[in-house]
This record gives C-alpha cells, sequence and structure tokens, in this order.
C-alpha cells in the first residue's frame, strides 16, 4: 500500500519558491490501477517523483507498504527502488549502447540476482511483451512501440509491487499507445499496483481510479468531471 | 558487479571515442613527459649494489688543510692519499677491503691492421671482484698474491673482450698495453653499474673501466691518475714518488665490515689509525673520519643533479595541468551522460554503486592513458639520447626496468581516479527526477 499524509514539496531559489504540492495526501491499495490527471505544471510529476523515491519530500509523511521511506538512507532508499518500484517514461528511456536484452537486465544487476536468474527474468519479461525475437536488437532498431514495451519488461523484470508510469504513452500513435495501454492492463490484472499519470482523457478512462491533481493538490473522481472543471478555469 | 562495470566502462568509451581518446591522450602526455623525467632521475639515484647496502662502506679520512674544510661545513676529502689508501688496505682490518684508483692505458690489439686505442683503467686491489659483486663470464679476478708480488694480469669487460677476441673465452691470452704484455685471468659479464658507485668523483654515469689490474702493479708502473686530484699543499720535487708522497687525494677506498662489531672495530681502527699519523705531523684538522654505506655515499655527493630535480618538478606541473584537462573532459561526458545517471538511479542504483561504476571507467581511461604514457616515456628518452649522442654516458641514464613500466601505469591509473573523483561526485549528484523530468 502507497500511503501519503499532508505532503508539500517546496522547490527554492534565490529569488523565488514554488509549491509543487500542498497538503497532499493520497492511499492506493495493493492492485489498483490509477490515473492521475491535472493540467500542466499541476504536480502530477512530482507526486510521481515522491512516490518513486526520486525526489525527496518537504514535509508529510510517505508511507511503502507500511514503511516510512523519508528516514531511509540513500542505499536503503536505492533498495526499496529497485524492489518494489518499476519505472515507466513517456521517451522510454532506454540505453542506446545496450542491446535489449542488456536493458532489461539494468534493474536486475542492482539487484544482485545471478546470470541464470536474471536470464530467466529477462525472457520471461520480454516473453510478456513479445519480444523475445529482439533480444540482441538495439533500441535503435526497435520502433517507438517496440522501445516502450522494452520499457516495460524492464520495469517488470524485477517483479515490483508498484508499476509508475509518466505518460507511457505520450511518445506512440493511437494504435501503438493501446496496445501499450492493454499490456498495463494485463499487468494489473496480475496484481500490480499501477499509478499512471497522463493529460489524456481516454487513456484516463482505463485505469479503475482516477484522481485529479491541481494547484499541488488531489482530489477523487471521474476524469470527466475534472478535465471539464479544468477547461472552464 | 565489478565485471559488469568493466564492460559498461568499455561500452561508455567505445560510444564516446572522440572524448575518451582525448583523455586519454592527456593522461598519456602527462604521464610521458612525467615518466621520462621521473625514470632519469629513478636511474640516476638508484643504489646498484643495495642488497650489500648494510655491509659496504666508503671510507674518509681528513688529512685537508688546517685553515679550511675540503667542503663546507665540515666534509672531509671525497677520496684518498696513496699513504693512507695503502696504509689501510694493507693494514687488512676489514673482512674486505679495496683501494683503486682510475687511470689510463694505450691498448694495442694483435695483428697488423689493428691500431692501438686509449682506455681507461682501473687499478684495483684483488677484493673488487668479490667485495662489488661483479660478475664473470670467464675466469675469475686475481688473488692476494697477485697483489702482493704485482702480476701483470688483468681482468676484461665483455665489451672490450668482444672487441679484441671476439667475445670468446680469452682467459690466458696476452694483451699488450704501452708495451708491456698482460695476461687476461677474467673476462667480465656485462655489467654497468648506474651510478658508478665505486666512483662517484669522475662522472658516475659513464661507463666502468673495461680493463682492471693490480693496484700494485700501477703503481709500480708508476701509472698516472685519471681522475680528479686534489691537493692543499703542493706535492713537492721528486716525480711519482713525492706525487704518491703527497697530501694529493685521488684514491677510492671501501670495505666490507660484516656487522657492527666489525663497525664499531673498523671505525675505532680508523681513529687510531689517524692519531697515529697525527704524531707524525700529518691530518691537522680534528678528527673526522667517515665510514658511508653506498646509499649515503650517492646522497652524499649529490649525485642526483639539482637541474634534474627542477626539471621533474616541471614536469609533476606538466602532469597536473593534464590532469585538470582530463577533469574538465570527463566533466564534459558526465554532462552528456545525465540520462544515463539518472535512469541508472531510477532503476535501483545507489550512489555508491554509480560511483563505482565511474571509477572504474576512470581507471580504464587511466590504465589506456598509462600504456599509452609508456610509450611516450621510450620516445622522450629516445628524444634525450638523440639531442645528447655526443655524450657516451647518456644511453647510460636512459633505460626503463620493469619497476618504472609499473610506475607509469599505477601512477596513469591513480591520476585518473583523482581527477575523476570530481566529476563522479557530480554525476552521483545528480537529481534524477530533474533529468528524466526534461526527457
Amino acid at each position: 500500500m502507497l500511503k501519503m499524509k499532508s505532503v508539500s514539496k517546496t522547490y527554492r531559489t534565490d529569488m523565488v519558491e514554488t509549491h509543487a504540492l500542498r497538503e497532499f495526501s493520497l492511499t492506493v491499495d495493493e492492485g489498483e490501477f490509477v490515473s492521475v490527471t491535472g493540467p500542466s505544471g499541476s504536480g502530477k510529476t512530482t507526486f510521481l517523483n515522491i512516490a518513486g523515491m526520486l525526489e525527496e519530500l518537504t514535509s508529510g509523511t510517505y508511507e511503502l507498504d507500511g514503511r516510512d521511506i523519508s528516514s531511509l538512507n540513500d542505499r536503503e532508499r536505492s533498495k526499496v527502488r529497485n524492489e518494489k518500484i518499476g519505472f515507466i517514461f513517456q521517451s522510454f528511456n532506454l540505453i542506446p549502447e545496450l542491446d535489449v536484452f542488456d536493458n532489461v537486465d539494468v534493474p536486475l544487476r542492482y539487484r544482485g540476482f545471478n546470470a541464470d536468474e536474471r536470464k530467466r527474468r529477462i525472457e520471461k519479461c520480454l516473453d510478456m511483451v513479445g519480444l523475445t525475437s529482439r533480444m540482441k536488437h538495439y533500441p535503435g532498431q526497435l520502433s517507438g512501440g517496440q522501445q516502450q514495451r522494452v520499457a516495460i519488461a524492464r520495469a517488470l523484470a524485477g517483479e515490483p509491487r508498484f508499476l509508475l508510469a509518466d505518460e507511457p504513452t505520450g511518445n506512440l500513435d493511437t494504435n501503438m499507445a493501446e496496445s501499450v495501454l492493454d499490456l498495463l492492463a494485463e499487468i494489473n490484472d496480475g496484481g500490480t499496483t499501477i499509478i499512471m499519470v497522463t493529460h489524456e482523457l481516454t487513456l484516463a478512462n482505463r485505469a479503475k481510479r482516477n484522481i485529479f491533481v491541481r494547484d499541488g493538490q488531489v482530489s477523487d473522481g471521474p476524469p470527466e468531471l475534472h478535465f471539464a472543471a479544468a477547461a472552464n478555469a | 558487479m565489478f565485471r559488469y562495470y568493466l564492460r559498461l566502462g568499455l561500452l561508455s568509451i567505445r560510444a564516446n571515442p572522440a572524448l575518451s581518446a582525448l583523455m586519454v591522450a592527456a593522461i598519456a602526455i602527462g604521464i610521458g613527459a612525467c615518466m621520462t623525467i621521473v625514470n632519469v632521475r629513478h636511474v640516476m639515484s638508484d643504489n646498484p649494489i643495495s642488497h650489500k647496502n648494510d655491509v659496504l662502506f666508503h671510507v674518509q679520512v681528513d688529512n685537508w688543510s688546517p685553515d679550511e674544510p675540503y667542503e663546507d661545513p665540515n666534509e672531509p676529502p671525497e677520496q684518498m692519499t696513496y699513504l693512507d689508501a695503502k696504509a689501510l688496505h694493507d693494514a687488512g682490518r676489514a673482512y674486505r677491503q679495496v683501494a683503486s684508483f682510475k687511470s689510463g692505458r694505450v691498448v694495442q690489439p694483435a695483428g697488423d691492421d689493428a691500431r692501438p686505442f686509449q682506455e681507461t683503467v682501473r687499478a684495483t686491489t684483488a677484493d673488487f671482484f668479490a667485495m662489488f659483486d661483479v660478475p664473470f663470464a670467464f675466469g675469475s679476478g686475481w688473488d692476494q698474491a697477485s697483489d702482493l708480488s704485482e702480476e701483470r694480469v688483468v681482468v676484461l669487460s665483455s665489451s672490450i673482450n668482444e672487441e679484441l677476441f671476439g667475445g670468446k673465452d680469452s682467459v690466458g691470452e696476452l694483451l699488450r698495453m704501452n708495451d708491456e704484455t698482460y695476461r687476461v685471468v677474467g673476462v667480465l659479464a656485462p655489467w654497468t653499474p648506474v651510478p658508478k658507485f665505486y666512483d662517484v668523483n669522475n662522472n658516475p654515469f659513464e661507463e666502468p673501466e673495461r680493463i682492471y689490474l693490480p693496484f700494485s702493479l700501477a703503481i709500480s708502473g708508476e701509472f698516472g691518475s685519471g681522475g680528479n686530484t686534489s691537493c692543499w699543499k703542493p706535492s713537492g720535487e721528486g716525480g711519482y714518488a713525492a706525487f704518491l708522497a703527497s697530501e694529493c687525494i685521488w684514491m677510492q677506498m671501501w670495505v666490507e665490515l660484516r656487522n657492527d662489531a666489525e663497525r664499531q672495530d673498523y671505525a675505532e681502527f680508523l681513529d687510531a689509525y689517524v692519531s697515529e699519523q697525527k704524531l707524525l705531523g700529518r691530518f691537522p684538522r680534528e678528527l673526522n673520519n667517515r665510514l658511508s654505506t653506498p646509499a649515503q655515499w650517492l646522497e652524499n655527493r649529490d649525485v642526483v643533479d639539482d637541474n634534474v630535480n627542477m626539471l621533474l618538478s616541471l614536469a609533476v606541473l606538466f602532469l597536473i595541468v593534464c590532469l585538470l584537462n582530463t577533469i574538465g573532459l570527463l566533466l564534459a561526458k558526465v554532462m552528456r551522460r545525465t540520462n544515463d545517471i539518472s535512469l541508472r538511479r531510477a532503476l535501483g542504483a545507489s550512489k555508491s554503486a554509480l560511483f563505482s561504476q565511474y571509477i572504474i571507467e576512470a581507471g580504464l581511461i587511466g590504465l589506456a592513458g598509462g600504456l599509452l604514457g609508456i610509450g611516450l616515456t621510450w620516445l622522450g628518452l629516445q628524444g634525450i639520447e638523440n639531442i645528447y649522442a655526443e655524450y657516451d654516458f647518456i644511453k647510460n641514464l636512459l633505460r626503463m626496468d620493469w619497476s618504472m613500466i609499473f610506475v607509469a601505469v599505477a601512477l596513469a591509473i591513480v591520476s585518473a581516479l583523482g581527477a575523476a573523483l570530481y566529476p563522479t561526485w557530480r554525476a552521483c549528484s545528480i537529481s534524477p527526477a530533474a533529468t528524466l523530468r526534461i526527457q
């Protein structure tokens, strides 16, 4: 379970103080598929970064599986991130000089698995995303949709409890976006909790729960409501 | 993980060939310049008889002028008079003792076409070869009986044996010098101690003499000094005999003392000898005898030229400049790879894991720079040899041994790791969220 309570995140420079999240409270239960929508600059990505422990919160509490992660040091945070969280990015973020196999291998290396175990997991995940035959291809030799599938395989290889997706279909055409969303839904059906940031209503509707972020604060409800409110604002 | 990081390092170098090549070149040039001078200094400051450093001692007694020391502040003369060298040698109070001096002869090779040539020789006592572990290819040195009987024998170096006898076992062959015939009793294996520790007063970096003959024979034959000779008062009339009886210093004296007790006994013997000589009107200065190990003696004589030390300082500064350039290049490389760094952080790499990855990559670059630096060092040494080709001894300073190769690679790796610390720290400090958000 992911639980944030009164989380605030403030970015400070010499001149300006920006409140990206204010008193942000949210609980995501195991197995949920949550879409996070909101206007540009509302704090969606900041929320996702804090959820993924890529950024530290300014105040409030954040528990992941009952553990207060704000007290962890860098090594412990990295370990939790590696074991419990998978990331999917809009721009795939594959490492160009590594082939598909080695890209999926990256989080497993930090996990310390032996070669056999890593190979088993990589092959299983690539099979799941339908790219077993492209194992020795380099990212530059794949289409956008295939690259995102590799990224999903990489995110799944460590069998994380949470999958955090930031605009996972933002760089894909409609057909490819649909197939990626189908894949995410399938993964969610397998029990993995998914939190997906998107600004597209159709994609948000594929999630089982929708939350809307505005001015760094969160509200639940059907996305249409929020989109309409945002449009009228 | 070490192998994984090595592989990532190689991939990174391959992915940024120009930047990597610049870094390798910067390190290699710095190492090449630095190691060229370090190598020369290493050879100059070497102690070729270090394995006997505890038991060999250079002997000094202070027979100099009552009015001023031989060298400030109160250094005794670096060489010895014939009187003292002969007396100390003949006393035989050390386990081994060697009195010797540099001289010259005209060698007259056999054969009608062969032309005579001038050659430096070393007149020395029998213990020279055993005391200094001089290696023999054929035969041996002469014994003390030959010393006493002034036997007309010689030991040849391998190079002159090659010239005169084609490199064969020439023991028993005859050699003519200054119209006198000598019998060859031994031929040395190649032996070039650098510095020439047993006589640093006469260019410590020149080749050892190529012909050795008995000290007593040289004295009876009135061989002159071929090296430096210093006198604090005129030697007087009377030719060679007067020169031998003078206070002029021109001989080198070494003893082998196997333990502290022998050393103590010999020091007391020296004091007693000088005190006795004082009664005869010699040694007007206070007791100032010295027994110096080879290392102490080389240090005392400042065998390493001050200019070399200055050049070394400049070379180290140049290496630092090269490393500063490397730091800049590494920083540029890190900045180009912020996405990779952030991604790895997001996928579970701790800061320490990233630090290891980048340090190992820097070590690889250092290794490549070190290997290339060895090549540049070799070129540098060749360049020095070409510039100073007219000086025969210079080639003795331009050797590169395994220890220096190891030092070059180690210095390159350590330098690269040092240069990588700041860029690596920057890499580890990159906020993954900030970078990944920009993508």
